[in-house]
């Protein structure tokens, strides 16, 4: 076994609420100084930065992890990982297909910048990514997992859009055998995770949530699916 | 007055309706569940737009009359038979949670 150093829930400037410096590049880049072995982005109801997210990782030697955050139609907020980019570009079109289409305001939400190879800006989401989806957390939890991808519910220690204040408990359906927490503290007999949530650059983990994986570090495939499966099991 | 003159008057339909003779007494309008389950008080009909299974443990839990889901939601799968396991009456309404309410409060 290999302890990984890992942030999997990171937002780039694609997310609106998160600093226009939150390129895939710097985000990366960070993780990196950061000593983090394995980084996933996690943008609002988009993975339209994650390719140049992986590549950045792939340019400052991390591993990156293709992710989403979710949310679902009950205003949950969902991490949803996948081992590969084919797998999460498939999610991003379905869950491209239940947004609710509104248009966003900049000077309210923030800009939802999309970020080209040369980690330049190349464009704009032009509707809000983070209002409810029409996915419902079942719906989106067998999907993704169908899919071959891990999805659990994020910041479960938050108020605004954290599970626990929506639905009250976790519900015996779908099962959840991964939670998110910001604090990293224990819950039930959960698997958590410590992710930053971070939308700027310093609140980027600085040691990293560790994480035990069957894989060495430079097999980034090998760890990517290793890390995929221990979140899924009970 | 009862959960069956209650759909009586205002038309609601009935995913489960285990016991529609249970009397109503007062009314809850809420969809964070944490804040339900304190808040909603015996014998209530709670309006919700909140479709999850977890409705109906807040329900039974709050020991509510019924759960009233607004706006044309329909419960997710599973969630009418889990209602009618528990004895809770689940029905629905189109109207927006607001008229809903305000209907239901003019009923009482």
């Amino acid at each position: 076994m290999t302890r990984f150093a890992c942030d999997l829930h990171i937002h780039s400037c694609l997310s609106p609420c998160a600093d226009d410096d939150m390129t895939p590049y710097t985000v990366a880049g960070i993780a990196k100084l950061n000593g983090l072995d394995m980084a996933a982005l996690c943008d609002h109801n988009s993975c339209a930065n994650v390719k140049v997210f992986l590549d950045a990782c792939r340019h400052y030697g991390i591993i990156g992890v293709p992710g989403m955050e979710l949310t679902t139609a009950e205003d949950i907020h969902a991490i949803c990982l996948f081992p590969t980019l084919e797998q999460a570009k498939i999610w991003d079109e379905t869950v491209e297909r239940h947004r609710v289409l509104i248009r966003n305001r900049a000077e309210i939400y923030g800009r939802q910048v999309l970020i080209g190879a040369d980690d330049e800006p190349c464009g704009e989401e032009e509707h809000l990514l983070v209002n409810a989806t029409t996915l419902s957390l079942s719906e989106a939890a067998k999907l993704v997992r169908r899919l071959g991808g891990a999805f659990y519910p994020a910041h479960i220690d938050r108020e605004a859009n954290g599970i626990l204040a929506i639905l009250g408990a976790l519900p015996e359906e779908p099962n959840f055998p991964t939670v998110e927490r910001r604090d990293g503290a224990a819950y039930a007999d959960r698997r958590v995770v410590k992710a930053s949530d971070a939308h700027r650059p310093w609140e980027i983990l600085e040691d990293g949530c560790p994480i035990e994986l069957a894989a060495d570090k430079d097999d980034a495939q090998g760890a990517r699916d290793a890390l995929i499966q221990l979140l899924e099991e009970g | 007055m009862t959960v069956g003159s209650l759909i009586e008057a205002l038309g609601l339909r009935a995913f489960a309706l285990p016991d529609g003779a249970r009397e109503l007494g007062g009314g809850y309008t809420g969809d964070l569940l944490s804040w339900v389950m304190g808040r909603a008080k015996e014998g209530c009909a709670w309006v919700t737009i909140m479709s999850n299974p977890n409705i109906v443990a807040v329900a039974h839990l709050c020991n509510a009359a019924c759960v009233v889901l607004a706006e044309g939601v329909a419960p997710d799968e599973g969630v009418a038979e889990s209602a009618l396991g528990r004895g809770v009456n689940l029905l629905g309404s189109e109207l927006a949670a607001f008229e809903l309410s305000a209907k239901i409060q003019a009923l009482l």
